[in-house]
């Protein structure tokens, strides 16, 4: 078995992380050409991590499914990237940007890490300034911040409603200098299929081609997967159509811990559920949250009627509204964080308020703030959000309010990492959401840009070195070792296996009744029952699919069916993994919501005593039951509270 | 699109990624239109509602010569890469960087800048030009970084180096037709190409006097 230790350096709070930068071993600059990194994503994590990585003289493998490192997803990203700049003279600091975050994610994130990420957020925004992100300015041209949930100060900086976008266009363009220097080489359109272990270590990956279906062996002197988040496993989410677990999952299944995988960000502002045939959702940026208003019709009559279509939200007397989270939560109203608002969603349309032909929608009014600033003001804050909008639901919300309901978002879990983000895999290091991060149970918005980015500029390239500094004897890997064959041959093997199950039901046929399994039993509400019923129905329909599942075409060309057909068998086992974890945890604590344990006005209630820990999940092999280890969480210099956004 | 596939039959393969309009994947000339007839939107948002029940919808890859085909829809255009590679970026290293808000930047020009970063890297402009021209995607990029600062310092070689691997890669000439314009479905505007060709031209006649400062090495 593993050790489980998180190496957290000694020391106060504020100075682990300089003090680690200080005493970590480093490598000389004539071996770090001799050293190789593969690096699999080129997402705002990937591509930061190996555009650094090659200005430092590493050669470096970078990988992506897309036909080029700019569309990872990452580029969908709307809101907005926080730092504790203080540049609005708010009162925000470094620490004020910590302890949000550590109780946003309600106690359940380690400290060093989540104070070095406060740390380094600042470096983060003159870094991307620098590579020419066009940020909002104010007239005065400096920089302009907006709110986020979860803060009572304006941290977050942004480019229209197109963050992601402009801080991945950066990243894409530091990396695109370094593959046009020579120490980086791109592989596009390639997806990792396994990860290679020689002698206990990472060394190397197996990937398709997705062009030409072939099999290809890397090898490297250690593996960086930034792969991205796996909330596909629900189907519906707001992730792009390709993320994918496969990556991380197989890791897992040589041996790195996965890190409290029930950990599931439900969002709670995406475009409501509409029509059979839809195979992703929408997200409206937590941004709109700034002057927007979220209600629900105080009479259960009115309700009623405008899901028939009998009235509309514009004919509802202000009087007849319920503005649930500004009668809630009065100190933070409208921005309470995402799994208290997603929750507060969900409770009023379970209790028959809620609106939309479904009834699972509430509305988000913008009346107010049209009223108050001009019509020109939010058109210039939100257009293309309300473009998006229009588009999609065929409704103007300059005119009447939007419709919203939660959707599956983020995936806080991810590999078990330590403070150098490295696995329990020794050289193999997990970046970005892939991990399992900064965010404990919950994340706040706009964090994750900020995480990203800094595991990838800021942390990854200090921390790589303190293991690759015992490697530079180690000469170049021949990927016709042994274990790369081995490896190679059980991908292939499990390829032609889908291939040759010539069934009578499509991929997505399975994958929309896992995703159904899972938003059921495994979403906002979790209970005991229904995960015990969750973990049977999936190995169920696992089987069947290893049985039943059609995929047309052949595996030497390009084939989008065999590919959905590979992430989905591997969401197919990761399913049932977060139900145990959810099941495991008997408690309820940011969006893990077990019902059986919240307070007497239905809030989260957490259980310190006896969960206080990350679980890090050990896979044992196909036919046993995982084994849970625990990293206890120590919290020294934050008092571990209730979490009130009263 | 997802029709096709839930029948199980040998699926049209066609990009796509994040179904938002803002990867810049798919990619589709439908009835004549890059990304379909509807203005300022990308193939995958288009609706349905858009055609008439039982109207038969014509569908084709993009046709430009740097852009080939690799299979049904999908087409390769690592050209448009090899186009950044070749100075589409502010030369900077991570970290050792002065404070963001140490050069203020007028909020048009920031604007401006972001008008033209907006650019998904589609490549309909191609698609839709007679030449095939890349124009359209060049200049944004050269116009972002031409607007801001930070960008000034490098932005006669950049032009250069971006025009000069455009021609490698068999883009077209710009005839100014403006199809790309009007087909561009983040409406960037033909404006940022006309900013370019003064960018190309001051880098002309300045770069000699800058290599003569210099002794050549920029
Ligand atoms: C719609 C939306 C809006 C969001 N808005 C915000 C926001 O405003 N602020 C915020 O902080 N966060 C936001 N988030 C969250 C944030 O965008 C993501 O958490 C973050 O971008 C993830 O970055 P990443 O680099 O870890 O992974 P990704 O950007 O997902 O990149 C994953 C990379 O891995 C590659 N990859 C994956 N699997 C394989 C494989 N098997 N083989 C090869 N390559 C592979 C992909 O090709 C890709 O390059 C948003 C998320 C969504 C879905
Ligand atoms: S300029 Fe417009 S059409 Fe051309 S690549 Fe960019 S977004 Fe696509
Ligand atoms: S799929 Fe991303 S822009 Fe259309």
């Amino acid at each position: 078995m593993a050790e489980i230790n998180s190496k957290i350096p000694k020391g106060p709070l504020p100075q682990k992380w300089t003090e680690y930068k200080a005493h970590t071993n480093l490598v000389n600059p004539a071996n770090k050409r001799r050293i190789e990194i593969i690096v699999v994503g080129t997402g705002l994590a990937g591509a930061s991590a190996a555009a650094s990585l090659a200005e430092l003289g590493f050669k470096v493998k970078n990988y992506c499914y897309q036909d080029s490192p700019r569309r990872a997803h990452s580029i969908a990203a709307q809101g907005g990237i926080n730092a504790a700049k203080n540049y609005q003279n708010d009162g925000d600091s470094v620490y004020r940007l910590f302890y949000d975050t550590i109780k946003g994610g309600d106690y359940r994130a380690r400290e060093a890490n989540v104070h070095r990420l406060a740390e380094v957020s600042n470096s983060i925004i003159d870094q991307c300034v620098a590579q020419g992100v066009p940020f909002a300015r104010e007239y005065g041209g400096l920089l302009d911040n907006r709110s986020f949930g979860g803060a009572q100060v304006s941290r977050t900086f942004y480019a229209r409603g197109q963050t992601g976008q402009q801080l991945l266009l950066g990243a894409y363009s530091a990396l695109s200098r370094q593959v046009k220097k020579g120490n980086v080489e791109l592989f596009a359109r390639h997806e990792m299929l396994d990860v290679v272990l020689v002698e206990g270590r990472a060394r190397g990956i197996i990937v398709r081609n997705l062009i030409t279906g072939a099999i290809e062996r890397h090898a490297a002197h250690a593996v960086v997967l930034a792969t991205g988040g796996y909330g596909n496993v629900f189907f519906l989410s707001t992730n792009a159509m390709g993320s994918n677990a496969t990556a991380i999952w197989k890791a897992h299944k040589r041996g790195a811990f996965f890190g409290n995988p029930c950990f599931t960000q439900i969002h709670p502002t995406c475009i409501p559920v509409h029509g059979d045939f839809q195979s992703k959702l929408t997200l409206m940026s937590e941004s709109l949250r700034n002057d927007g208003r979220i209600w629900v019709p105080k009479k259960k009559e009115d309700a009623e009627k405008i899901r028939h279509g009998k009235l509309l939200p514009t004919q509802i007397a202000e009087e007849d509204r319920d503005y649930y989270l500004e009668r809630r939560y009065p100190a933070f109203g409208n921005l309470v964080p995402r799994d208290v608002a997603s929750r507060a969603a969900k409770e009023r349309c379970d209790a028959g308020f809620g609106v939309g032909e479904t009834g699972l929608a509430v509305y988000l009014d913008f009346s107010d703030s049209i009223n108050r600033l001009g019509k020109g003001v939010i058109e210039s804050r939100y257009g293309n959000l309300f473009q998006m909008y229009e588009k999609i639901v065929d409704e103007n919300p300059y005119k009447t309010p939007m419709m919203i309901y939660p959707a599956v978002h983020y995936t806080m879990g991810g590999l078990w990492v330590d403070y150098e983000l490295m696995t329990t895999v020794p050289g193999l290091f997990a970046i970005g959401e892939a991990n399992f991060s900064d965010h404990g149970a919950n994340r706040l918005g706009a964090s994750a840009l900020m995480q990203g980015l800094a595991d990838g500029y800021f942390v990854l390239p200090y921390t790589i070195q303190n293991y690759l500094s015992d490697q530079i004897r180690v000469p170049k890997f021949s990927p016709d070792l042994p274990e790369f064959v081995q490896t190679e041959k059980e991908a292939t093997d499990r390829l032609n296996r889908l291939m040759n199950v010539k069934g009578s039901k499509t991929v997505d046929h399975f994958h929309k009744r896992l995703g159904l399994i899972m938003w059921d039993n495994v979403g906002m509400g979790r209970n005991e029952a229904g995960l015990k019923k969750a973990i049977v129905e999936i190995a169920k329909l696992r089987e069947e699919f290893w049985k039943d599942v059609k995929i047309p075409g052949t595996n030497n060309e390009i084939n989008p069916e065999l590919e959905k057909a590979g992430r989905v068998a591997d969401f197919l086992e990761l399913g049932e993994l977060m139900a145990r974890d959810a099941l495991n945890r008997n408690e309820s604590c940011g969006g893990h919501f077990r019902e059986e344990y919240q307070t007497p006005e239905g809030e989260a209630l957490r259980n310190d005593e006896e969960f206080k820990y990350a679980a890090a999940w050990e896979y044992t092999g196909e036919n046993s039951e995982p084994k849970l280890n625990r990293e206890a969480l120590e919290y020294e210099f934050v008092e571990v509270k209730q979490r009130n956004y009263k | 699109m997802n029709h096709w596939s839930s029948k199980g039959e040998d699926p049209v393969a066609f990009d796509h990624d994040c179904r938002e309009g803002i990867c810049g994947a798919c990619s589709m000339y439908i009835n004549g239109h890059p990304h379909g007839p509807d203005k300022a939107v990308t193939t995958c948002q288009l609706h349905m509602r858009k055609f008439k029940d039982g109207e038969t919808i014509v569908i084709e890859p993009w046709r430009a010569r740097p852009f080939p085909v690799l299979k049904d829809l999908i087409v390769d255009r690592t050209a448009f890469d090899k186009i950044i590679q070749a100075g589409g970026y502010i030369s900077v290293n991570t970290g050792g960087i002065p404070d963001a808000n140490a050069i203020p930047v007028p909020k048009v020009n920031a604007d401006l800048s972001m008008d033209a970063a907006a650019c998904i890297g589609c490549g309909a402009c191609v698609a839709a030009c007679k030449n095939a021209s890349a124009m359209l995607f060049v200049s944004a990029k050269v116009s972002q970084f031409a607007l801001l600062p930070q960008g000034r310092a490098e932005a006669a070689e950049r032009v250069q180096a971006m025009v000069a691997e455009m021609d490698k890669q068999g883009f077209g000439n710009c005839t100014n037709t403006g199809a790309c314009e009007a087909e561009c479905p983040k409406e960037i505007s033909i404006s940022n190409i006309a900013r370019m060709n003064r960018e190309f031209l001051s880098a002309r006649v300045c770069a000699p006097k800058i290599k003569e400062q210099t002794g050549g090495g920029i």
